[in-house]
């Protein structure tokens, strides 16, 4: 379980232009979960992820994994072994002079022997459909498969939790909607607990839970059928409800009968059916 | 070369003054290098590039004149801010071609009112405090203050919060119906393509393979856009479902508003009868 208690935390501590990025953060993300955190740019997300895996300490408060505090040095690199990130810029994570070697750098930091490395590197591989690739150079490889190869590199070291902080954000829609397969598939049938920080409504509407970030705090948390009924709140915090979602809701304003949460394509068409 | 890639393959394309052209693509399809060769960041290895009927690469002197017509924004643009205070990052392109004194300090005001920032309470400021679409605004200031015709924008909102990217797309349409700029856009977002552009190009594996105007194009050509992987916005995609389960409804739809209008015309219809 990841648990955050309370946590605050600054930028430019000490100096005149003190930005309080996180204020009393109180969460609870469990093994599992398949989580979405969203809010406008600012609002404190990243300075949020960063906090997961101890690159950010609270200025106060605490952060929990499994049990580990990451203020506790003698326990962060336990928790930088169960908790994977992922960032927006797929470039800024890759290091090694083809695909198998940069999956392969984490697992050597850490002296796993060679037999284990090699049989981690090929499930790895596996999982985020990289083999016909493993041999080939991260820096010719497109943006989505040098997303899927950062992503490769973390589960290697058998995470527990993934923390992906924008990961589609320059892909295109083919590069998005197979990142986006790849971690329900790590969730539903490898168990890994995912916390997925996206500017796509669309993209967050797909998790089972979502939190809502507005100037360092949660506001909302809620399935996004409860979250994307809010839409008046949503706007206010300068965020917007899906595409499909403004559309029942304009219906439900002329007079159909049509529940204004709807949330994906597939169930629009099934309720339009009952009147078209 | 070992490398060589042949990344555009014999393009055939004009643009006429004052159009709003959309470009969409997979990465690697060749976008980015239509784009630069737009500007003449690239020469084309055959073929000629016009502008103003005016081959870019003639002479060294035109590409000087091509680069003040064409402004050119990158994807996140703010990486390349350097100046102290946004008044200077503005004049530094300007400055470049020789404008200075008040000449200049008009082009700075000009340019922060397009993209509708306040001059007095900007000018002194660090491009490094504003808000990420803020910053996004202020690259397409300074690309502005060149006064140049044409505007290309590669990716404009990518990973701006929904309001930042509906202010920055406003500020876009702006720059096309009040102060006539011809734009050219990239971006992978299909929902802001069908409600912006008048003219959609598809490029795949280095060529166009569709140009035409969005209604058509999510219209007429859905499943090759599936085929080659391209999402549709949601809304076209639920309409284009209801007519394909046999719903008489007619597709091409591109926005929220023309959906609504569309389903309840025919609710309406169902109802009476």
């Amino acid at each position: 379980m990841i648990k955050f208690n309370n946590v605050t935390h600054f930028y430019n501590t000490g100096q005149n232009h003190k930005i309080t990025s996180l204020s009393g953060i109180n969460m609870e993300i469990q093994e599992g979960d398949f989580v979405a955190i969203i809010g406008a740019n600012g609002s404190g997300k990243s300075t949020l992820a960063k906090h997961i895996n101890g690159f950010l300490l609270p200025g106060s408060g605490d952060v929990y994994v499994d049990g580990f505090n990451t203020k506790d040095i003698e326990s962060i690199w336990n928790i930088r072994k169960k908790v994977g990130m992922v960032f927006q810029n797929p470039d800024n994570q890759l290091i090694a002079t083809t695909v198998e070697d940069d999956i392969a750098f984490g697992l050597e930091n850490i002296g796993i022997e060679e037999e284990e490395m090699k049989r981690r590197v090929d499930w790895a591989l596996n999982i985020a459909e990289l083999n016909v690739l493993r041999t080939s150079e991260p820096h010719l490889l497109s943006g989505g498969q040098k997303q899927r190869v950062v992503i490769a590199g973390a589960l290697a070291m058998h995470t527990t939790y993934l923390v992906l902080d924008e990961p589609t954000s320059m892909l295109d829609p083919k590069g998005r909607k197979n990142i986006l397969e790849i971690i329900k598939t790590l969730n539903e049938e490898k168990g890994i607990t995912i916390i997925y920080i996206t500017q796509f409504m669309s993209e967050a509407a797909q998790f089972k839970k979502i939190f809502v970030m507005d100037k360092g705090k949660i506001v909302l948390t809620g399935s996004p059928k409860s979250v994307f009924s809010q839409a008046d709140l949503l706007m206010n915090l300068g965020l917007e409800v899906p595409q499909i979602t403004q559309l029942a809701r304009k219906l439900a304003e002329n007079g159909l009968e049509i529940p204004s949460n709807i949330i994906t394509e597939e169930e629009m068409v099934e309720y339009l059916c009952l009147y078209i | 070369m070992p490398f060589e890639t042949e990344a555009l393959k014999n393009i055939n394309l004009e643009i006429d003054k004052g159009e709003f052209v959309g470009i969409i693509g997979h990465t690697g399809c060749g976008k980015t290098t239509l784009l630069q060769l737009l500007n003449g960041l690239l020469k084309p290895t055959k073929g000629q590039i016009l502008i103003d009927n005016i081959d870019i690469h003639q002479d060294k002197r035109k590409l000087r004149e091509v680069r003040k017509k064409i402004g050119l924004s990158f994807q996140y643009p703010e990486a390349q801010f350097f100046e102290e205070t946004i008044s200077k990052e503005i004049a530094f392109g300007p400055n470049n071609m020789g404008v200075t004194g008040k000449e200049l300090d008009e082009r700075i005001q000009k340019s922060l009112k397009m993209v509708d920032m306040d001059y007095h309470c900007y000018k002194d400021r660090s491009p490094f405090t504003l808000s990420g679409g803020e910053m996004r605004r202020l690259a397409i200031a300074s690309i502005l203050a060149i006064e140049p015709e044409v505007v290309v924008l590669d990716e404009p909102t990518a990973s701006l919060d929904p309001q930042s990217c509906s202010k920055i797309l406003s500020v876009i349409v702006n720059l096309h119906q009040k102060y006539s700029k011809t734009i050219i856009m990239v971006s992978h977002n299909m929902e802001i393509m069908a409600e912006l552009a008048k003219r959609i190009i598809v490029m795949e594996k280095g060529k166009v393979i569709m140009d035409d105007t969005p209604r058509n194009i999510f219209q007429y050509s859905i499943e090759k856009l599936e085929n080659i992987g391209l999402s549709l916005p949601p809304v076209t995609y639920t309409m284009y479902k209801l007519k394909k389960i046999g719903k008489p409804i007619s597709s091409g739809i591109l926005t929220v508003e023309e959906a609504k209008d569309e389903i309840l015309k025919l609710a309406r219809s169902i109802k009476r009868k």
